[in-house]
């Protein structure tokens, strides 16, 4: 019953979605006027009903209902039920749904409360919103049912892929999701600001806090990924240029130049075309991101979510949406108006020049990522990996870091160098001085660890620099926000460049009693034993790690078996101090009895996640003071508009 | 430093942008063609092969009875054969689950002398998970693959 009523719900949700795209577009001929009053009701109506639909596929889930076929392929009812819950989402047609789900209560909400923009303007970016979620809708119903019910209901469910039998499974894809799907709606924005001849300033604003929505959520997602599969693959490697890491980077890279473009616009009325064009981009990578993994063209650690049937139809609605956004952007590129003027020294121009260098990483990470296709397609197999990715993006990389070090010193318009001489040379002195240290007292390191670790402490220092001087209980939050997001890159590009240049690694085969140094740490075998959890058994290993002779921790790394359905994972013991992280992984028992153990020292890895983080808070210190300030301004309008009726009478 | 006039702001923008562009471009051709690591199967290695401590990634059958372990207990020698050669590999490390003999491997590594060194193995992970390359090899293993996982 409850299938049934979640299919009727996204049905009529899909007929509610064709409603507000014909409405939509009615509203915007010259008689249309009767329609425009229809498009945001329906717009929230859809919202509403989706997430009815998504909450029944919960129920289910949770409920574990065999006689559906997802629950019944994917769940089964002796898991936890926070992977009941997770397994909603943790496969093709739940997570689509999903997707829906999160796009349509978007719609909803811009319909429910942007008041900003022209009401044509709107009109026609909810219809444009319409558009893009009836494609999906389409995909949902047609090609990949959720509420599917099977001929008999199953006996047992099939389970869930033991490497998503994780907490970081419940949240990261729903995290991801969000930041893709925000996206959409910056998508929308800019086509019913270009349908409108509308791109100015309002519409940045509009449009300004989804981005930043967006862009929080994509930070937290790539970060907890990151994180994720550093403890769950067992490999010790935090990054990997797989092409679903590198799926999701993209979106992040061109939301994060459509952020400080947006924020030009909103502030001082240039970079209107390129604005645009950035949304659009924006989310095409997040449609292209969902292609490559759903798809399952290329291998990546993340392929159990393929299909490659299905991954034609997402080519066929990227080539739609995209083909579309990009000929309604030639026809109205000449309406889009001159922004306003700027020098080559000013907040414009170095934000221009990191939007470049933004897209100049993005461009080398798509052609890394599709290099591979290409060539396949041409008879000949190849992979590309970090050797590519790593010094490739530092080309660009590197000179953005040294102008994000300047660029939020600069004023608006026009500025002197000279202002801000002592700003910029206390932290180039830093940089020039620890890079020098680094190649008397650690020349091994190699060159693109040492510019990390010379820029880092620098680059944190000059993102403190714009508070100075100020009136630190009187600056706008967004101000802080834009300092705490800098300075989480500092960190993380810190934690990284550490990593890279410091790791220590010991690879063992260990008898109980044994003892190995690694790092500043001794570790001592101690035993090794059976174990068992809810649907898994485990060998499980315990040391005593003791860092420089201190009284040791004791830690238990495992490798575990799982029986629904049959699989392995290694679940990796981290200990994490201030200055590093000590990683122990269990490998297979060797021919003599003796246990393979792979041990590693990884000073201020730790930071690489905590920058991250710190990326994320900042965007929400920027998002709260934004929409903090809306609020006000609504409520300010709102009672002007009341004592304007009020004296009328 | 004065304002730039708007046309030529629009322009110099335009021009710096585009240019950038194409030197991404050009850059990222150039180091693809140095740094993509092309996919071997031991027939071609043993023909023609890559120049040595180049990245390359080898894909075969781990052969019965080749597995032998070296006496630190975490260094591993085996053969991995196409049914016509056999090439020696070097691994140290821990294996991936999947990874037995007469089963299929991927091995991400170069070339030290005869012997193919391996920084990374790929197995199946599961039923689901088969590196690309795998699904690729010809029948007869395929079916060796089949009546190894029944």
């Amino acid at each position: 019953m409850i299938a049934e009523l979640g299919l009727a719900m996204l049905w009529i949700a899909a007929a509610l979605a064709a409603l507000q795209l014909v409405a939509g577009c009615l509203a915007l001929t010259p008689k249309g006027g009767l329609f425009m009053g229809l498009v945001r009701p329906v717009a929230i109506a859809q919202g509403v009903l989706v997430a009815g639909a998504f909450a029944a596929l919960i129920w289910l889930f949770l409920s574990t209902d065999l006689s559906v076929k997802l629950v019944a392929g994917n769940s089964h009812a002796a898991k936890p039920w926070i992977f009941k819950l997770a397994a909603t989402w943790g496969n093709h047609e739940g997570s689509m749904l999903m997707w829906v789900t999160i796009m349509s209560i978007g719609g909803g909400v811009v319909a429910l409360v942007e008041k900003r923009l022209r009401e044509e303007t709107l009109v026609a970016t909810l219809a444009g919103q319409a558009f893009v979620s009836l494609g999906f809708y389409a995909f949902l119903l047609l090609a990949s049912n959720p509420f599917q019910r099977l001929p008999e209901p199953a006996a047992e469910g099939q389970g869930l892929n033991p490497l998503l039998q994780d907490i970081g499974l419940a949240f990261h894809p729903p995290t991801l999701y969000v930041g893709y799907v925000g996206l959409s709606i910056a998508f929308s924005f800019a086509i019913g600001a270009l349908v409108t001849r509308d791109v100015g300033p309002a519409f940045a604003r509009a449009m300004r806090p989804w981005v930043l929505g967006a862009w929080i959520f994509l930070t937290l997602g790539i970060t907890a990924g990151s994180y994720w599969a550093y403890y769950t693959l067992g490999w010790g490697g935090w990054w990997f240029w797989d092409p679903v890491e590198n799926a999701s980077l993209m979106p992040w890279l061109a939301a994060t130049a459509l952020l400080h473009s947006c924020s030009v616009l909103a502030s001082r009325g240039a970079l209107k075309a390129w604005t645009v064009m950035l949304g659009v981009v924006a989310f095409s990578m997040s449609m292209v991101g969902t292609f490559l993994v759903r798809s399952g063209i290329l291998t990546s650690v993340h392929a159990f979510a393929v299909d490659p049937t299905r991954g034609s139809f997402i080519l066929a609605l990227l080539a739609i949406y995209i083909g579309g956004a990009l000929t309604l952007f030639a026809l109205r590129a000449n309406t889009v108006t001159e922004g306003a003027r700027f020098s080559f020294v000013s907040r414009e121009a170095s934000l221009v020049f990191n939007n470049v260098m933004l897209c100049g990483i993005l461009g080398i990470v798509l052609i890394g990522t599709l290099y591979p296709l290409l060539t396949e397609a041409m008879g000949v197999k190849v992979s590309v990996g970090p050797p590519y990715f790593n010094p490739v993006s530092a080309f660009f990389a590197i000179p953005m870091f040294l102008i994000m070090a300047v660029g939020p010193l600069l004023r608006w318009r026009d500025d002197k160098a000279a202002r801000i001489t002592w700003a910029v040379a206390v932290p180039a002195f830093l940089a020039a001085a620890a890079l020098l240290g680094i190649v008397i007292f650690a020349p091994a390191v190699s060159v693109l660890s040492a510019l990390g670790l010379a820029l880092a402490p620098a680059l944190a220092l000059a993102s403190l620099m714009p508070l100075r001087g100020r009136n630190l209980r009187r600056t706008p939050l967004p101000i802080y926000g834009g300092v705490l997001a800098h300075l989480g890159i500092a960190v993380a590009l810190f934690g990284m460049a550490s990593e890279s240049a410091f790791s220590t690694e010991k690879l063992a085969a260990m008898n109980p009693g044994d003892v190995q140094q690694v790092g500043p740490y001794a570790i001592t075998l101690k035993g090794i034993d059976p174990v068992a959890g809810p649907n898994w058994t485990a060998l499980e290993a315990t040391l005593a790690a003791s860092y420089e002779g201190a009284a040791p921790i004791i830690l238990r790394p495992q490798a575990r078996t799982f029986s629904n359905p049959p699989g392995n994972r290694t679940e990796s013991a981290l200990s994490t101090r201030w200055n590093g992280q000590l990683y122990l992984v269990l490998g297979e028992e060797a021919a003599d009895g003796r246990w393979q153990m792979r041990l590693w020292w990884k000073p201020f890895a730790p930071l690489i996640w905590y920058g991250g983080v710190l990326i994320a808070l900042g965007g929400l210190l920027a998002l709260v003071g934004r929409v903090a300030r809306d609020v006000k301004r609504l409520v300010a309008t709102d009672k002007i508009a009341f004592r304007r009726t009020a004296q009328g009478r | 430093m004065s304002v730039v006039k708007p046309k030529h702001q629009r322009l110099v923008l335009l021009l710096f942008a585009v240019s950038a562009l194409i030197g991404a471009g050009l850059l990222a051709a150039y180091a693809l063609r140095n740094q993509a690591a092309y996919f071997y199967v031991p027939s071609d290695l043993v023909a023609k092969p890559p120049e040595p401590g180049r990245a390359v990634r080898l894909g075969g059958m781990v052969q019965k009875g080749s597995i032998k372990t070296r006496g630190d207990g975490v260094t591993i020698d085996f053969l991995v054969g196409d049914g016509k050669v056999d090439v020696p590999v070097r691994f140290r490390g821990i294996t991936p689950e999947l990874f037995v003999e007469g089963s299929g491997v991927v091995a991400e590594g170069r070339m030290e002398g005869t012997t193919f060194v391996a920084d990374n193995l790929l197995a199946k992970h599961d039923e689901k998970y088969v590196p690309r390359e795998m699904k690729d090899m010809s029948k007869a293993q395929a079916a060796a693959v089949v009546a190894e996982t029944k």
